[in-house]
């Protein structure tokens, strides 16, 4: 005997509407309480709707693929947006023109110290081999992430979780690196955030200015591109630098 | 809004093709924003439409990594044996690329302003 509620219940957890509202509910709670806060970067929109979500999930014992049966169609979105972010970044053309080659010696020092940085410190704190590999590649968006991850021996599901959490970790961080640095052009304070926490951090960056947002867009972009190039020729030499 | 929605989704599909077609080690969203920023170039900017819809897609960024995020209930224990390896690698590599990042090229782009006010 089941009561109607129940029945109700299963039907809904069968289709992907559930996941799906809950993913567009929490989102818009989550922003509704950043923006009551000022806008305050540690009040960070994906981490709490993220929070919400997990607990919702654990709450009612719901599995991670079932909730993504409907999450995936924000999820595809990824896509699209990323493709568009080809629009901000064109409105800047003239300014990153001029910059080229700053922003590309720049672009080689910041993502070797963020992705050898973070191998070594995992390292030092007694990571995984598995762990380290997934770590590595955290600073660049999700789909070149996992798959750099799968070539360097990582766990590409990990990886995409590690990324988010570096998206969410930048986005809060960069301004008091900014401040205690005194660092105040709009333009190289966002290709650091979008270099270091690729789209979140870029969000971000939009929040501020849209010079901002661009070169935070370029700095994601670039990222990509040198982290899926040098990564998987260059950690298996330095792994084997450490060898005995 | 769906012209622009169908170009921006056509050019994902070319950047896919593209990709697999050459085998880089880029994903196709990636080539497909080289691909819409160099048609950017050769058009000199895109149309009030596209424009649009850009900025509706991007101002809500945020939201298209909820999904992905919530996929840390899949590693909770993974995350809960190496918490602090995790943390301290994951804040302070982040804190560390954009601290290197944004000194290297705070550096250059002041060299470059003096050399230009001196000839």
């Amino acid at each position: 005997m089941s009561s109607p509620i129940a029945d109700i219940w299963v039907y809904l957890a069968a289709t992907p509407l559930l996941g799906l509202t809950l993913t567009l509910v929490c989102y818009q709670i989550a922003f509704a309480i950043h923006r009551r806060l000022g806008m305050h970067p540690a009040a960070n929109p994906v981490l709490l709707a993220v929070a919400m979500l997990v607990a919702v999930l654990l709450a009612t014992d719901t599995p991670y693929p079932v909730y993504f049966d409907g999450a995936q169609f924000v999820h595809f979105l990824l896509g699209p947006a990323t493709v568009a972010l080809a629009v901000p970044l064109h409105a800047q053309f003239g300014r990153l023109k001029k910059l080229a080659l700053p922003l590309l010696v720049a672009l080689v020092a910041g993502s070797l110290a963020a992705a050898l940085s973070a191998v070594a410190l995992g390292a030092m704190f007694g990571a995984s081999r598995e762990l380290l590999m997934s770590l590595a590649p955290k600073s660049v968006t999700t789909p070149i992430a996992m798959g750099v991850a799968e070539r360097l021996g990582g766990l590409p599901s990990l990886t995409a979780v590690l990324v988010i959490a570096t998206g969410i970790l930048g986005a809060i961080g960069a301004r008091y690196v900014y401040r205690a640095l005194h660092i105040e052009d709009p333009a190289v304070r966002g290709f650091a955030i979008g270099l270091a926490s690729h789209g979140i951090g870029t969000a971000r960056a939009f929040q501020v200015s849209e010079q901002t947002g661009a070169f935070a867009a370029l700095a994601m972009g670039l990222n990509g591109l040198f982290t899926a190039a040098a990564l998987p020729s260059l950690l298996p030499w330095l792994e084997s630098l450490f060898k005995p | 809004m769906l012209k622009a929605l169908t170009l921006l989704l056509s050019f994902q599909l070319a950047g896919e093709v593209l990709s697999r077609l050459l085998a880089l080690p880029v994903p196709g969203p990636v080539v497909g924003m080289a691909l819409m920023f160099l048609l950017l170039i050769v058009r000199s900017g895109p149309g009030a439409e596209l424009r649009e819809t850009a900025n509706t897609l991007l101002s809500h960024l945020s939201l298209l990594f909820v999904p992905a995020g919530t996929g840390v209930l899949l590693h909770i224990h993974r995350v809960a044996e190496e918490w602090l390896a995790l943390s301290v690698a994951l804040v302070a590599s982040t804190l560390i690329g954009i601290a290197v990042t944004a000194l290297v090229l705070d550096a250059l782009v002041r060299r470059r302003r003096r050399d230009e006010a001196q000839p």
